[in-house]
């Protein structure tokens, strides 16, 4: 049995703004196990992302506790979009992370180079940001992310800005990246197969105020990588349970 | 090697090159040609125009008498001092609005009210505050200058990309890391835009000042020379100035040119 790395309780988000006040997330509760990978889907504009920004301490709660069971944890937190600083080369971009936390130094900047190598952007280490492709330049993010040894890794839809098929591509890879590096995740996510085929489970939100709906443990035949795990046999299942439970709207 | 299409691409674009190249010079030449043949044929009337002879003869006699690289220099001094002094004042009260919300809230209706104010209009108050010298000319300069360094350094601060200063909080960055990684690194081709503007507002501004007060500089040869009716020494001056101006500008490209690389 895995323990409880983060219990996050009653959260609750209220937005203000000077003519409203928006409730984002109302009584929301779940753990998160070490090396588990959640995936939280729902209707867009249901407080998804908010979520991680408020674990990572980006904005405050309005009420509600988050709770780590390590003191200190580190918090990598990856956005839908690169954000690759176009006057960096690839590896400063990859230790930009390291740089604002007053961490870089010979050490961590090798650890950042090998991280490199091993994800196939050997030939670009020294190439600026201009000469990569979308999907390239999305794995510098998450080595960015990856530098800092974070203890759980929030994904904020970091495929969305991509064609179908690098996204197919970059999330085998990702997967595979967190597999090796035995990263606890939480991916925000609209696309439903993206959730079933890379998570253990999907955690899926109602439309606003965003609360927990239902929390689905997908225990698929085999699990492989992502684009193998959308040959499952069970996916199709799991597909049309979670499409039942989300809030459409047109 | 390259392949045949390729040649002919590279052909291609060195034969318009060439042809720039060409034109440019020819034009100037043209030009100056027009002018001398028109003058001195009394089709245009040289007391008037002037001509390229008699401008270069007038820059021989200043050069002769001591006066031309004192007169250079004074405008070129002024100049340099005010655009340096602007654009630090740009720069630091642009940070400091781009720091402080509130702080520029406050100040917005007072920057749009005293860049928009012509400030020449305040030349005779200061040569009365300040006296008719170098220093109320460099003052009304900064006057004109300022105001438009603030502005644009803040509107290009304010525009700094979102995504990357969310980026940058993802790490915990303090306002001042957001600032110094992201802010200015980010807005270096804004900010040399900023001074391209700020250098010809300066020159302008000078000049208007050496019209009003000087005793010497280019501004105070073309009071001079319109006075007495020496309309080559207004020409020449107003020629010396054009090509002040433009390595000036040239200067700031080159700045520009190695920040990118």
């Amino acid at each position: 049995m895995q323990n409880n790395l983060l219990k996050i309780k009653n959260l609750n988000k209220i937005y203000h703004s000077i003519d409203k006040e928006l409730y984002a997330l109302k009584d929301i509760s779940f753990n998160v196990k070490e090396n588990e990978f959640i995936s939280i889907v729902g209707p867009s504009g249901c407080g998804k992302s908010t979520i991680l920004s408020i674990i990572s301490n980006m904005i405050p709660k309005t009420s509600g506790t988050i709770e780590f069971s390590i003191k200190n944890p580190r918090i990598g937190y990856m956005l839908q979009e690169d954000a690759l600083f176009s006057w960096r080369t690839v590896l400063d971009n990859a230790c930009l992370g390291l740089e604002i936390k007053k961490e870089l130094n010979k050490k961590t900047k090798n650890k950042v180079i090998k991280l490199l190598k091993k994800y196939g952007l050997n030939d670009f280490i020294y190439s600026y940001p201009n000469s990569l492709s979308g999907g390239l330049k999305q794995r510098v993010a998450l080595i960015r992310t990856l530098a800092l040894n974070p203890d759980i890794l929030l994904l904020d839809e970091p495929f969305s800005a991509l064609d179908y098929q690098t996204r197919l591509a970059l999330s085998d890879d990702l997967k595979n990246i967190i597999t090796n590096e035995k990263k606890t995740t939480i991916m925000v996510t609209h696309d439903i197969a993206e959730a079933i085929s890379m998570s253990d489970k999907v955690i899926i939100l109602t439309k606003r105020p965003g609360t927990i709906k239902k929390v689905i443990e997908i225990n698929l035949d085999k699990k492989g990588n992502p684009t193998e795990n959308r040959k499952d046999k069970y996916f199709a299942k799991y597909y049309e349970t979670i499409w039942k439970e989300l809030d459409h709207h047109v | 090697m390259y392949s045949k299409e390729h040649k002919k691409y590279l052909k291609r674009i060195k034969k318009e090159k060439v042809i720039v190249t060409f034109f440019r010079i020819f034009i100037i030449i043209f030009f100056i040609t027009m002018w001398e043949v028109l003058a001195r044929n009394e089709i245009i009337n040289p007391f008037l125009t002037s001509s390229p002879k008699k401008v270069i003869e007038t820059i021989i006699e200043l050069y002769k008498q001591n006066n031309l690289f004192k007169h250079i220099w004074t405008t070129l001094y002024e100049t340099i001092i005010s655009f340096s002094i602007a654009s630090i004042i740009g720069i630091i009260t642009a940070s400091i609005l781009w720091s402080n919300n509130t702080i520029s809230k406050i100040l917005d209706p007072y920057l749009t009210v005293l860049n928009s104010l012509p400030k020449v209009s305040l030349g005779p108050l200061i040569i009365i505050w300040i006296g008719a010298n170098t220093n109320s000319i460099v003052f009304m300069t900064l006057l004109i200058t300022v105001f438009t360094a603030i502005i644009n350094t803040y509107t290009a601060f304010i525009n700094t990309d979102n995504k990357k200063i969310i980026l940058l909080k993802t790490f915990g960055a303090s306002k001042i890391q957001i600032f110094t990684k992201l802010v200015l690194r980010g807005n270096t081709k804004a900010l040399v835009n900023t001074l391209k503007i700020c250098i010809s507002l300066s020159l302008i501004g000078v000049i208007m000042g050496e019209l009003l007060v000087s005793k010497k500089g280019l501004g105070y040869l073309i009071t001079y020379g319109s006075q007495v009716f020496n309309l080559n020494l207004v020409i020449t001056s107003i020629f010396i100035l054009g090509i002040m101006s433009y390595l000036l500008y040239l200067m700031i490209d080159l700045l520009e040119k190695k920040i990118n690389k």
